[in-house]
């Protein structure tokens, strides 16, 4: 049995796994799908800007569309395959932890809790609250994409397969499936682009990029700081050493830094188009 | 008109020749030999030097000699010269587009000033030069005409049928387009150019705007207010459809403006041809009102009219509407609710996570700038 003295002599050195291999191939498929969305989707949405034209000089709109499409057929297969996964393993594989408790992504109590200890320690008014496996702002991370998907989704492929989906509701509905589409498209590339961004690799504790969820590996100290709770709890049940990990390796960590750096100047360039267009809008 | 013309020739050319001392084309051309080559070649030369030059009567005749007088066997152009803007375009008018009078063969000789293939050219010597038209506000139309679906026609597909300038303006008789009486006046604009175009003409009659026109509505749009008069394009040609829309838009402005809000719209201005533009739910040139029962939009036709693009339409699928405002609540209640909801949704949750986002970036900084004093006092 190590004492603390121990444990935090090689806390920088020692990794254990945070994120398992597919849930970080589905993060990457996610941010792919979801920035070619969001670049392919800005041009529709404001059509009227005058950087558009120059969009005929990659394909114009055909390939703006057929990109758009694309996208959404790879991240919707993602998204059933991800559902279809969680159902099997909680319904067919009794795995509950899945839907409810300290693992589980499904908003508890002590969500409550730390919200409001947060929004106490923003104002001065208490000690950082300290955290379980996921805090609070990555549940909303997670249920704001998978309610974003699904409006966006149905919405999109409600356009695509017009006659069809007029067959199923009134052919009025498609004038409501646009601006949903159009608006909670806004509403989920404000939100990633910015606050998703900033809680995860803008704001001082994590920047200039975390890369946790490239190489879904943490070390030692970050997960004492970040998820205490959770780190407490695998120690005292003996777990812990089940999440041991070799370090990333250094290359794929310079990889890993790189891509999602181009990722978040991609989407900070897509959000400031945004801005520009919904400032110069009739 | 022709009879009148070979009537006038025979008679002049019987006069000429007739005449009691006729001056010999020769002794002419023992000076001026220079136009001997084409004066042989040209259509007067039946008539001989005197035939024109009346007044000249002997040899060596004077210095000045009077001006030819083209009226006294034109008559037809003659009497319709006056009037049209051109009868004070120069002193001598006809040469100004028949070039020189020595040279001039029949109209129906291809190498005539004014045969089809060369007329262009030919009012595009002042109508095409660039002083002129600053001089009388007119663009250069002979580049906007070269570069329009009648001069690719003329000079590329060697039609003989293309429009050219006299096809709509006339020749002799060109009146300023305000006179009522002028062939593109645009009262009269359908029925120029229904001349050739008869089928579009009989469509555009029957539609709205055709009857606005009928009506006595000088506003109402003809041929020309949206094909242009000299720059037309190829409809089935990209460059025109693209801009389309706008050009129906200069009068349409809110039927454009909600229609530049849903899908057809926007990806029309991101360059799709495929997606529906005005003419294709409204028909371009027989558009009538939804109430006509004859309109490609009225009710029963709709079914129809969406299916030509979107195959497996039905009754359900055609209460889209192509101009939904979310603005308005009276007519798509549902829509103003969305949009309601939508820009609530967006306006708090961006909103609190802004602030959310904001509050953190400063406990932040200070829990920093607080570590970084601590660290310093330790040491």
């Amino acid at each position: 049995m190590s004492t603390p003295a121990v444990i935090n002599a090689g806390t920088e050195t020692r990794h254990y796994t945070r994120f398992t291999p597919v849930q970080r191939m589905m993060h990457v498929i996610l941010l792919v799908t979801f920035l070619g969305l969001a670049a392919t989707g800005l041009p529709m949405r404001f059509s009227n800007q005058a950087w558009v034209a120059g969009l005929n000089a990659v394909g114009g709109f055909a390939a703006i569309l057929f990109v758009h499409k694309l996208c959404a057929v790879i991240l919707s297969i993602a998204f059933m395959a991800h559902v279809a996964d969680i159902f099997y393993r909680a319904a067919i594989k009794k795995q509950w932890w899945l839907l409810w408790g300290p693992n589980s992504l499904v908003p508890n109590l002590k969500d409550v809790q730390d919200f409001i200890g947060q929004m106490k320690w923003f104002l001065f008014r208490g000690p950082k609250p300290v955290f379980d496996r996921y805090t609070y702002w990555e549940k909303l991370d997670y249920w704001g994409v998978f309610w974003g998907m699904a409006i966006i989704g149905i919405s999109g492929y409600a356009m695509w397969f017009a006659p069809a989906f007029a067959r199923l509701v009134p052919g009025s509905w498609l004038n409501v499936a646009l601006l949903i589409h159009g608006e909670e498209a806004l509403l989920a590339t404000g939100f990633i682009f910015v606050v998703h961004f900033f809680n995860e690799h803008l704001r001082p504790d994590n920047f200039p990029m975390d890369i946790t969820v490239f190489t879904g590996r943490q070390t030692e100290a970050e997960f004492q700081e970040r998820h205490p709770i959770e780190y407490a709890r695998l120690l005292k049940s003996g777990e812990l050493e089940q999440f041991r990990a070799e370090a990333s390796p250094a290359s794929a960590n310079r990889i890993w830094r790189v891509f999602g750096t181009v990722a978040v100047v991609i989407g900070l360039a897509l959000i400031a188009l945004i801005i520009m267009a919904v400032f110069t809008a009739r | 008109m022709k009879l009148h013309r070979a009537a006038a020739l025979l008679i002049a050319a019987a006069s000429a020749m007739s005449a009691a001392a006729p001056a010999p084309d020769k002794l002419c051309l023992g000076c001026h030999d220079e136009k001997t080559a084409p004066f042989h070649a040209s259509v007067h030369s039946v008539l001989g030097c005197t035939g024109c030059h009346t007044d000249i009567k002997d040899f060596p005749h004077p210095d000045k000699v009077a001006k030819v007088d083209c009226s006294s066997c034109h008559t037809g152009p003659a009497a319709a010269l006056p009037a049209s803007v051109h009868a004070k375009a120069s002193a001598q008018p006809c040469l100004s587009c028949h070039g020189d009078a020595h040279a001039v063969v029949p109209v129906k000789d291809a190498k005539s000033t004014v045969f089809p293939t060369n007329l262009p050219r030919t009012c595009g010597t002042c109508h095409g030069d660039k002083k002129f038209a600053q001089q009388h506000n007119q663009p250069d139309i002979y580049s906007q005409y070269m570069d329009s679906i009648h001069g690719f026609a003329l000079t590329q597909d060697g039609l003989l049928v293309a429009a050219t300038c006299s096809s709509c303006h006339g020749a002799h008789d060109i009146l300023p387009r305000g006179n009522p009486k002028s062939r593109v006046n645009p009262a009269n604009v359908p029925a120029t150019c229904g001349t050739c175009h008869q089928g579009i003409q009989q469509q555009y009659d029957a539609g709205i705007h055709g009857q606005a026109l009928q009506k006595g509505n000088t506003q109402a749009p003809v041929c020309t207010t949206c094909h242009t008069a000299h720059q037309i394009g190829n409809v089935r040609e990209a460059a025109f459809k693209l801009q389309t829309n706008a050009t129906c838009g200069n009068c349409h402005k809110d039927r454009h403006g909600t229609y530049s809000d849903t899908f057809h719209g926007q990806v029309s201005l991101l360059g799709s041809q495929e997606a529906a533009r005005c003419w294709d739910c409204h028909r371009p040139h027989n558009i009538l009102p939804a109430s006509d029962p004859k309109s490609s939009i009225a009710k029963a036709n709709l079914v129809q009219t969406c299916g030509k693009c979107h195959p497996g339409a039905n009754a359900s699928f055609v209460t889209y509407s192509p101009h939904a405002d979310p603005h308005n609540a009276q007519t798509y209640p549902w829509l103003h609710a969305s949009s309601i909801f939508m820009n609530l949704l967006l306006a708090s949750v961006l909103g609190f996570f802004a602030l959310h986002t904001l509050m953190w970036f400063i406990r932040s900084r200070a829990e920093h700038l607080k570590d970084a004093k601590e660290g310093r006092s330790n040491s």
